[in-house]
């Protein structure tokens, strides 16, 4: 909290200026100016609140106040339609956690989680290192590995639906062509998982990779040359100079991905035309369940805002962890000290 | 080629020759890449546009040949527009969801920027009580996911009776913290306070000043922001798909009911997957180039 009530404006000089000019003018005008000046410092006082105002009323109206109200909603029997009932303590948390379909959607977010993100930082630094080259046209690649970004999720679902139909999808059609038994898409767990999360890798590899690049740019070349001039060849160069220097952009795709990975929905929702996560929920995520216990049958907004909280607090464990692995690498010596 | 530069003076014109000749060899840093790397790169955007022309091929085929085989053909074949004809004249309302979307998309982008260059201004310019500690609390809630609080905010959207209305999903975008930390980020660096220091002289208030300063240095930011709320916007399926209801429907949540009601015939659904990708590809094609340098320019500083 910087800022005393005396402290100058950060633009110097400014009411200080209108009061030399007060001073030197004739009584009459001399009131005028004052309130001149009361104004501008009342400007320089309050505007900037004002100008914040905006984003705080209405971060607050739809964005903290229903994060904190999902708490109250969630020590409460709650109903869709019947709205507030009794104060139940933490019993929506204990029914949560005593349903088999908690488990269930724990493991497959993790599962999915796991399938979309590790292959797609591999992939996406690979493709940014090709891209890091001195290319011909470089804008063109550089766009087209961003055209999945823009096709909403729930289109890209429906796409991959065909993809990996399970009778005459495209894979299976491929993988019968070519003398291979058919990947039974929807009713295995890992092949649905690995079918999501390929979606999932469709849309965000590219983004990724571009960020991966700009990261790659602001490594001083001066690293690079000294390694040339050592006689260090391309692959020992991206080893041992560029995956170390990328690490703490490694470290924000990874959490960026966490919050947004953990709370996937749209991809497996759109799997089937069910939309429930298969026939024994084998690729509902928490988002889905908590879809299904607040607007499926049982209308019951406590037992969803649980699985909110809960999910919240995953994340916000997962988000400790990370930040206690960023520190630790932070510690153990930075980018240079890798090579044995 | 500073490095050859220096060698030239200490050793000679032909030990730098010899030096750049080595860098070029072993992949120096300013040489033209060699033709594998295109190679791959191609491929990688095979795989990337793939899927966008698979829809194409299928939207443009119809529902036999589609059982048929799953590759009908590979070039599109002439029913698309009769396809998306037939999806858009439907009853899930497809036309009205495309107006809708565009509506969405654009009122959220042009006020997250207006409220963001607002606060951005304010937090990377001015100095005010608690400043610090506000910039601190933005920063923190876009670790977290808004998402969860759906369950309140439907309460909140049912008690208003705006369930079904295109204000429950328009009222809760026009503002994002990414927003607001994204163009104080810029302005911070964009902004000189000589700038606005000659606007104070000349008289303008704080609020003239953001007016004939601030907003016209951001513009560039302004833009990548736009850009961004849009994309997001467009694509954004989950709370829609809670509120929405009937005939004010946004593009995702048609395509749902499509799948829904459609789902025997593939040609009709990718017609309407084919709807909802091409105005987002139209406006990709004129500025892919500034959501390019956003992403790039965020991963810097972000």
């Amino acid at each position: 909290m910087d800022g005393g009530r005396h402290r100058p404006s950060t633009v110097p000089g400014l009411s200080e200026r209108n009061h030399v000019s007060t001073s030197t003018r004739p009584a009459a005008t001399e009131r005028g100016a004052r309130r001149r000046a009361r104004l501008a410092r009342f400007d320089v006082r309050v505007t900037p609140y004002l100008l914040i105002s905006p984003f705080f009323l209405l971060f607050f109206l739809v964005g903290l106040f229903p994060m904190l109200y999902t708490a109250w909603v969630s020590l409460h029997d709650w109903d869709l339609i019947r709205g507030q009932g009794d104060f139940v303590g933490l019993d929506n948390f204990a029914f949560v956690l005593g349903t088999e379909s908690f488990y269930k959607a724990l493991r497959n977010t993790f599962s999915i989680f796991l399938l979309s993100s590790v292959p797609q930082v591999v992939a996406a630094i690979l493709i940014a290192y090709m891209l890091d080259a001195n290319l011909r046209a470089k804008t063109f690649w550089r766009m087209g590995v961003l055209v999945p970004y823009i096709v909403a999720p729930v289109a890209v679902a429906l796409i991959f639906a065909k993809i990996f139909a399970d009778d005459s999808g495209l894979v299976n059609n491929l993988l019968l062509g070519v003398g291979l038994p058919a990947v039974e898409w929807h009713s295995d767990a890992l092949a649905s998982h690995i079918a999501i999360a390929t979606m999932v890798n469709f849309r965000w590899t590219g983004y990724n990779a571009l960020i991966f690049l700009a990261a790659m740019q602001a490594i001083p070349r001066e690293i690079y040359e000294a390694a040339i001039i050592d006689g260090t060849g391309r692959m020992r160069r991206f080893w041992h100079v560029t995956v170390p220097m990328l690490r703490p952009t490694i470290i924000f795709v990874v959490i960026t991905s966490t919050i947004g990975g953990l709370q996937i929905f749209d991809e497996p929702r759109m799997f089937d035309t069910g939309g429930q996560g298969g026939a024994s929920r084998q690729w509902m995520t928490m988002t889905m369940y908590l879809y299904e216990l607040g607007w499926g049958p049982q209308l019951a907004f406590g037992r969803a805002s649980a699985v909110a909280w809960l999910l919240f607090l995953i994340i916000v464990a997962i988000g400790i962890v990370n930040f206690l692995i960023t520190r630790r690498i932070a510690h153990s010596g930075g980018p240079t000290k890798t090579s044995r | 080629m500073q490095s050859t530069a220096a060698i030239e003076q200490l050793a000679g014109k032909g030990a730098a020759r010899a030096a750049r000749r080595r860098m070029k060899g072993g992949g120096g840093l300013d040489a033209r890449p060699r033709w594998w790397n295109y190679l791959v790169l191609a491929l990688v955007l095979g795989v990337a546009a793939f899927p966008v022309y698979y829809a194409l091929l299928l939207a443009s085929s119809d529902a036999g040949s589609i059982a048929r085989n799953p590759i009908p053909s590979l070039l599109p074949q002439g029913n698309l527009v009769a396809n998306i004809r037939e999806v858009i004249t439907s009853d899930i309302g497809f036309w009205s969801a495309t107006v809708n979307s565009v509506l969405v998309a654009t009122v959220t982008s042009l006020s997250v920027v207006f409220f963001a260059t607002l606060a951005g201004f304010a937090f990377s310019k001015l100095r005010f009580r608690a400043r610090r500690g506000l910039l601190v609390f933005v920063i923190a809630t876009m670790a977290v996911p808004v998402q969860l609080g759906v369950i309140p905010l439907f309460i909140i959207m049912a008690r208003l009776d705006w369930v079904g209305e295109l204000k429950a999903v328009i009222v809760p975008g026009l503002v994002t913290a990414f927003g607001v930390f994204w163009m104080t980020q810029y302005l911070d660096d964009a902004l000189p306070f000589e700038l606005i220091e000659a606007a104070r002289v000349d008289g303008c208030s704080l609020l003239q000043t953001y007016w004939n300063v601030a907003l016209p240095a951001s513009r560039g930011a302004g833009a990548m922001l736009f850009l961004f709320t849009f994309v997001g916007s467009w694509t954004t399926f989950f709370w829609p798909f809670i509120i929405l209801r009937g005939d004010s429907l946004t593009l995702p949540v048609a395509l749902q009911q499509l799948q829904a009601s459609y789902f025997k015939d593939y040609s009709l659904i990718m017609s309407g997957v084919v709807v909802s990708v091409i105005p987002l590809l139209l406006l990709f094609i004129v500025a892919g180039r500034q959501l390019v340098g956003g992403i790039m320019a965020g991963a810097v500083k972000g």
